[in-house]
Parts: structure tokens; C-alpha cells; sequence
């Protein structure tokens, strides 16, 4: 059945403002946002601009706003949108470049203040790290996060305040303190001790709502506050002997 | 002037690879169309292979046993001491990974896990659930980013700049400016991965056109073994997403519409663990003679795994299945079909990864060593990739220290780049003419009908016309959009050149090679005939056309056999 896109237009460099634009197309239910996207280009406007790479919902490029819903474009199947017309918009919170291109610097810039890298110092060890099934298990959940910036987009902390690191650089970083490879020093946890880091989330767990991998990440918030109380607190003990 | 020692293309596993490899004193940069965790490499499911020996069914594993398995996959078409180098590194390389974070699953003895894949003798596939890819690429743009490598992001190269047969930077395209400008380098990594979107049905990422594969032949650089063309045996029907072979490795059936297990007929000992090439065959087969499913797919079936076991080791195929084909394989077989996959052929390198034109290396799908040969082994392109981008960030280092290069013609680059701007303007100023995605539409359909798993001369002289006329099509093709920012239709143009070259390379090389071996399987000629097909193809581009040349497979240890499985 035929249905309407409205579909956000800007080019900031030519336009004065935003626009929507409608197009008809004829998808078959089982076509993806992006499928439909691409097929308006093709045929209907070949200046329409969107990212997108690898259409099966692992390489993140894709994320923007449907019927009001932060997903990404790929996963969103047209058989479960309700109604006409379908409204297509770019990533809210963030500058747009063109159409639904949207400048993701202040993520990756939140991303890269928790030093998102393992550190382990040397060669690696003969045999590999010995690491136990159940702590990889408590890793590769938070490893499923494709850096999509969904849950930047959809966090209301970040939207009023834009020193907050947001909810992936903060998941990103408990990944590594759950990485028993890890060596990085324990007070490198007090960089996000504040409240542009753990202490800036409502807990209103939008992430861990539109989070296309179920990555949790308010989990990892949460995980590191626990982490940063106790390590007060332990400190606390220690000045009292 | 934007001025680099070593400029990477590419930002998947290879050039990650070549840029944490290449010496930290030097000036290296990263370009890339897509930020660099859009790259293709984050679909690789499965695993990767290294004789680890980790697995209780794999404990007399050895490197050389991994290269006899990848030498007799190839149908012996790889280069013996290529793979001996893949194959003895491939260890090494998986302790760096794990000591860099990549959070591979884990044995109960807290070792590496290992799963069995296609074709090999042993479990040595190496692997994080089912999305080995995604996290091996994170953790090396991870690594990337506490060495401070900088990034071109969102920048296309659109040329190979070579001159007196020396290479000397690119020329790229800005696309958040829309400028068109040269970027120098001493020297120049390719590691731009595959052409999968030159076929209708594959199970590549939108962005693998092929583009950088292009240029290099239009440099003047040869290609190799372009007609050895991957089919995945296992894709989503429909969507054609990749569905892991590890889903075979963890015991998965393929069933014909009769409900029998019919790769019996094919590959007895090996059965659903038979090589993609033979896997891919039979499915086909199935299909062509009415044991499939409306004549378009057959079933991958899970069940008997148990949900805890398709939890813990294929979560990521579950949520494809849930959510591109609404079903749940605990419940449902997978509807499957084949599908483009990977790309065996590419530029023409040795195992140093430096091409025949100097301070041009390629490693990765782009590249052809080569070690895949006729056919890639499942779990050998991530660790191709990973190997072979180490080797090319370190030959491309030992290239600039090594030698005193005379400062680059840079007018000349100006001149191209102008040209290059020039040409697409010409596009641009057009009032009517043909929209290149539907001449891409047309292209896909061709390859797909006319060069996919069975193939005959009638088919691919019929293609050759017809990418002729695409040519001519493409010549009167024009741009709509008035901006020249963020302009995929500008990508599509530039790299739609590059789609036309690899796709006409590809037909000469299958209509040339009047043989059946490994991917390349021919109709009219249905069996291998080493005398005198066991040599590689190289093409190059000339004024008058491809030229088509052989050069002589380098044979060692193993001495080519009939391959049985």
C-alpha cells in the first residue's frame, strides 16, 4: 500500500530553514525505513541525503528519528510502523550537515573523554589471557554496542545539558573496568565522578528504551555509580584507622 | 597542502591494521568514506582461523595444517608461501587482539573458544559469539584512538595518483565542503574492501562498490583473479543478510523440500561443513531442480540446537531472523539461498602487499595476494585482513624511511583534481539524461543473472555487450541535486566507473579461463584442467582495452590433488 514520507530537508548552507518534503511510495511490508529511503532517492530525488552502510542494523550509521521514534532506519520494518504518513527527521540534539546527515562530533567527543581503549601494558601473554567464561559474558553485552548514538539522541540529560558524556561513553566505560585485562588506574573511574559524567543521568532509562543492540547502558551508569560509592567509601574507612 | 607519509584508504580491519602497524614516527592518516565503524567489516559473524589448538577436538592443530586446509579450499590456485605466512602469523595475531580487548568467547578453561567452520580438518575458528567482525573492528579503532591516528572521515578518494610510475597521494572528495582536492603521501594503503554491490544479491553493506579496486586499474595497476567471485551459501532469503556459517559449525542442517539433509549428495564426509564454493553449488542445484521453496530458497535449520545454545553462540542471528524475516529459528528453519560474499581476485600484490607501481601497497578484500585462491575459507578474511594489513603498514613504512623521494608534481595534482571537478560539473550542467542508481539497477541484475554460480560462454559474451552499453549509457548520465555537500549521487557517479571496469574484468577472466575450479564453475567446461589453468589472471587496463595476461601460481609443499570433502 502506497504511503506518504515526510521527509526533513536542510541544507544549511542554502536554505534559510528546515522544510518537510513529502514523497508517495509504494513499499512491500516487509521493506525496511532504509530500503524506502533509498528507493525515494533512486527514483524520486537523488539529492535526498542519509547515511547508512550495512542495512542489517550492526554498523550503526543509520539512526534518526521515525514517527517520532529514535531507531535505526534499517531495523525499522514498515509492517509494524502505524499509520500515514511516515515522519522521517534527523537525530534530535544535534547540528544537521544535510537532510538527515547530523554532525555527531559532541558524541565522539564523549566518547573519546572516558579513554575508550583497553589498556594492557607489555606483549601480550604466550597463551593468551585466562579470562573466565562468566566475566566475558558480563563484557560482550556492553561490546554489542555499535556506537549508533541513539541513546545520545533519545537522553534528556544530554539534550539540556551538553557537558553531559551521555549514556554510551559512560557503558563504554564500565565495559572496561569489567575487563579483567584492563590497567587502567583505579581513581581513572573519578574522571566521570560528577555531573557531567555518572551523576548527570535522570535514571529515566530512555537509553536503555531505544537502544537498538539492548545494550542496557543505564545498567553501566548505574554499575559505575556503585563503583565510585564504594570506592568513597573505602576510602572513608581507611582515614578512620 | 594536506601532506601524509602514509595515507591509509579505508577504515575496516586492514587499514585499522596498517595504521596501528605503520611506525609511530612517521605521519600516517586514515581516509575514509564512512566513519570508521560503518566499515563492511563489522558483518563479519563467524569467526576468525588460528591453530591455537585450544579446542579438546583440535589439540594436534598446526599452523601448517591451517595452510594445507587453506591451500586444498583454494583449489590450489593460492600462493603456497602467501599462505604459510597467513598461517603461521594468524596466532600471533590473535594474542595481540585479545591483549588489545577484543572480548573473543571464552573455553571453560578460560582460553579462547574455537568453533569448527567450513572445510578445515580442525575446530580452529576463533571467535566473539557471532559478532566477531563488529568487536575486532571496535577494538581497533579503539587502539587507533589512544595512538591519535587522525581520520579523513566522510571523504571519498576518487583517484590514484600515479606518475612515472610512482604513486604519490590520492585525490579525494570532501564531503561535508564538496571540495574536490589532492591529499599527498609518500606512500598509499588500499584497503577498501569488496565490489559485492556489483551483484543484485549479496550480502555486502551498501557502501561496497568497489570504488578503490577501480582506481587502482585505472592507475595502471593490475588486477588479479577477478573471476574468482565468493558466493555465501547461507544468506536471508529475500534480504540476503548474512547468515554465519559458525550457524552450520554449531551443528545447524540445510533440508531440501523433501525435509532431506541433501548435502549427502554432495560433500558425504563433510556434509553441511563442505567449502562455501561446493555448499553454495549444491544449494543452487536443490533450487534449479524444484527441491527449494518457491524456486528461490531451501532451510537452515537450528532447532535441534536448543534455544540455550542459539542464545549463547548465535544471538546476532536470532535478532536478524526476529527482525528482518519476523520468525525465530528455536521455532523456525532460516529460509536460505546463496549470495554474493566476498571477492577473492583484487589487486595485484605480493606477500609484502606492495603493487607492481612503487609506494602503492593493497591489503584485505581489495588486495589479491594471493592466499584464497579459487576459494576463501570461511574465518580467512578476517584474519586476511588483520595479517596482511599489519604486513602493509610495516612495507609501506620500511618504502618511506627507505627512500628519498623527490617532492610530488603538485600543480599536476591541482590539474587532476580540477579536471576531476570538471568532468562531474559536465554531469551536473546536463538538463535530461540517465539516472545512474537505475544504470546500477541494470548492472546488478546483469552480474547476478549472467556471472553468478553457474556460468557459460554465451552468458558472459552477452554481458560484455551489454557493460559496453552501459558505458555508453553511463557517458550521458547526469547529476539532479544542486548541492555539491554530502552528495551520494556525486559517490555513485565516481564510483559507478569503477563498478563498469571490475565488472568487465571479472566477464573476460570468466569467459577466458575454460575451466571449473574452485568458485568459477563453468557449464560448458565443468572440470578443473590444471594444464593450463593453474595460473593466475591478471589484467591490466590499456588504451586499447583490458589486457589479459597469466602469470604461474607459486606451488610448495602441497602438490594439487582432486579436492573431495
Amino acid at each position: 500500500m502506497a504511503k506518504t514520507f515526510k521527509i526533513l530537508r536542510f541544507d544549511p548552507t542554502r536554505d534559510d530553514r528546515p522544510r518537510f518534503q513529502e514523497f508517495v511510495h509504494d513499499p512491500k511490508p516487509t521493506d525496511s525505513i532504509l530500503e524506502c529511503l533509498k528507493a525515494i532517492r533512486d527514483r524520486q530525488d537523488p539529492s535526498l541525503a542519509f547515511r547508512y552502510s550495512c542495512r542489517e542494523a550492526v554498523c550503526g550509521a543509520c539512526a534518526m528519528s521515525i514517527n517520532g521514534r529514535i531507531s535505526l532506519a534499517c531495523k525499522t520494518i514498515v509492517r509494524n510502523l502505524e499509520g500515514d504518513p511516515v515522519v522521517i527527521e534527523p537525530l534530535p540534539n544535534l547540528e544537521i550537515q544535510k537532510d538527515l546527515y547530523v554532525d555527531l562530533a559532541p558524541f565522539w567527543k564523549a566518547y573519546r573523554f572516558v579513554e575508550p581503549y583497553l589498556r594492557a601494558e607489555g606483549e601480550p601473554p604466550a597463551q593468551g589471557h585466562r579470562i573466565s567464561e562468566e566475566r566475558m559474558e558480563k563484557v560482550l553485552p556492553y561490546a554489542s554496542c555499535i556506537m549508533c548514538a541513539c541513546c545520545y539522541a533519545a537522553c534528556p540529560a544530554a539534550a539540556r545539558d551538553d557537558r553531559y558524556i551521555g549514556p554510551a561513553a559512560l557503558a563504554k566505560l564500565d565495559r572496561f573496568r569489567l575487563d579483567p585485562r584492563d590497567r587502567r588506574p583505579k581513581e581513572s573511574l573519578e574522571k566521570v565522578d560528577s555531573p557531567a559524567g555518572v551523576w548527570g543521568c535522570d535514571t529515566v532509562f530512555r537509553c536503555n528504551d531505544v537502544c537498538p543492540k539492548d545494550v542496557r547502558p543505564a545498567d553501566g551508569i548505574e554499575a559505575l555509580r556503585r563503583a565510585l560509592v564504594a570506592r568513597k567509601i573505602a576510602r572513608l574507612f581507611k582515614r578512620d584507622k | 597542502m594536506l601532506e601524509h607519509d602514509i595515507l591509509i584508504v579505508g577504515g575496516g580491519l586492514a587499514g585499522l591494521s596498517a595504521a596501528l602497524n605503520a611506525d609511530p614516527k612517521l605521519r600516517t592518516a586514515v581516509v575514509s568514506k564512512v566513519h570508521p565503524l560503518r566499515s563492511h567489516s563489522v558483518a563479519a559473524q563467524g569467526g576468525i582461523n588460528a591453530a591455537l589448538a585450544n579446542n579438546p577436538d583440535g589439540r594436534d592443530d598446526t599452523w601448517e595444517k591451517h595452510a594445507f586446509d587453506t591451500v586444498k579450499g583454494s583449489d590450489y590456485l593460492a600462493d603456497q608461501e602467501a599462505v604459510a605466512v597467513l598461517c603461521r602469523e594468524a596466532v600471533r595475531a590473535i594474542y595481540e587482539l585479545d591483549h588489545w580487548g577484543v572480548p573473543f568467547s571464552r573455553f571453560p578453561d578460560g582460553s579462547i573458544a574455537q568453533r569448527p567452520f567450513g572445510g578445515a580438518g580442525f575446530p580452529r575458528t576463533c571467535y566473539a559469539q557471532d559478532r566477531t567482525g563488529q568487536v575486532i573492528l571496535h577494538t581497533l579503532y579503539e587502539q587507533c584512538l589512544r595512538r591519535e591516528i587522525p581520520f579523513y572521515e566522510d571523504w571519498l578518494v576518487t583517484t590514484l595518483i600515479v606518475r612515472d610510475g610512482r604513486c604519490e597521494g590520492v585525490i579525494a572528495y570532501d564531503m561535508a565542503s564538496g571540495q574536490i582536492l589532492p591529499v599527498f603521501a609518500r606512500a598509499v594503503v588500499f584497503a577498501t574492501g569488496g565490489y559485492g554491490r556489483v551483484f543484485l544479491r549479496t550480502t555486502n553493506a551498501y557502501i561496497n562498490l568497489g570504488g578503490g579496486i577501480g582506481m587502482a586499474y585505472q592507475a595502471g595497476v593490475p588486477l588479479k583473479d577477478m573471476e574468482f567471485v565468493q558466493f555465501h551459501p547461507t544468506s536471508l532469503y529475500g534480504k540476503n543478510i548474512l547468515i554465519t556459517e559458525g550457524a552450520r559449525g554449531e551443528g545447524g542442517y540445510l533440508l531440501n523440500s523433501e525435509g532431506r539433509r541433501f548435502m549427502e549428495d554432495y560433500a558425504p564426509k563433510s556434509m553441511e561443513l563442505a567449502p562455501r564454493d561446493i555448499v553454495a553449488r549444491a544449494i543452487q542445484t536443490e533450487i534449479d531442480l524444484g527441491r527449494g521453496y518457491e524456486n528461490g530458497y531451501v532451510l537452515l535449520d537450528l532447532r535441534h540446537l536448543g534455544k540455550e545454545k542459539i542464545l549463547k553462540r548465535l544471538p546476532s542471528i536470532r535478532e536478524i531472523c526476529l527482525n528482518f524475516a519476523g520468525l525465530d529459528p528455536v521455532e523456525t528453519p532460516i529460509p536460505i539461498q546463496p549470495a554474493q560474499h566476498y571477492s577473492m581476485g583484487g589487486i595485484d600484490v605480493d606477500p609484502t602487499c606492495a603493487s607492481p607501481v612503487a609506494g602503492f601497497f593493497a591489503a584485505g578484500e581489495c588486495a589479491c595476494v594471493s592466499v584464497h585462491g579459487a576459494n576463501r575459507m570461511g574465518g580467512n578474511s578476517l584474519l586476511e585482513a588483520v595479517v596482511f594489513g599489519k604486513i602493509a603498514g610495516a612495507s609501506a613504512s620500511a618504502y618511506v624511511r627507505g627512500s628519498h623521494l623527490p617532492p610530488p608534481d603538485e600543480a599536476a595534482a591541482r590539474a587532476e583534481s580540477l579536471n576531476l571537478s570538471e568532468r562531474l560539473r559536465k554531469f551536473r550542467d546536463r538538463e535530461v539524461g540517465e539516472n545512474v542508481f537505475q544504470l546500477f539497477d541494470r548492472l546488478k541484475i546483469l552480474m547476478s543473472e549472467k556471472a553468478g554460480i553457474f556460468r557459460t560462454a554465451k552468458n558472459l559474451e552477452d554481458a560484455i555487450e551489454e557493460i559496453h552499453e552501459l558505458r555508453e549509457a553511463y557517458h550521458r548520465a547526469f547529476i539532479f541535486g544542486p548541492s555539491v555537500r554530502y552528495c551520494q549521487e556525486l559517490i555513485v557517479m565516481v564510483e559507478f566507473e569503477s563498478m563498469l571496469d571490475i565488472s568487465e574484468v571479472i566477464l573476460l577472466g570468466a569467459l577466458r579461463r575454460e575451466e571449473t575450479r574452485g568458485s568459477h564453475y563453468r557449464r560448458d567446461f565443468p572440470v578443473r584442467l590444471d594444464d593450463p589453468w593453474l595460473r593466475h589472471t591478471v589484467v591490466t587496463k590499456t588504451k586499447k582495452g583490458p589486457a589479459v595476461g597469466y602469470r604461474p601460481v607459486t606451488l610448495g609443499t602441497y602438490e594439487p590433488k582432486e579436492r573431495t570433502y
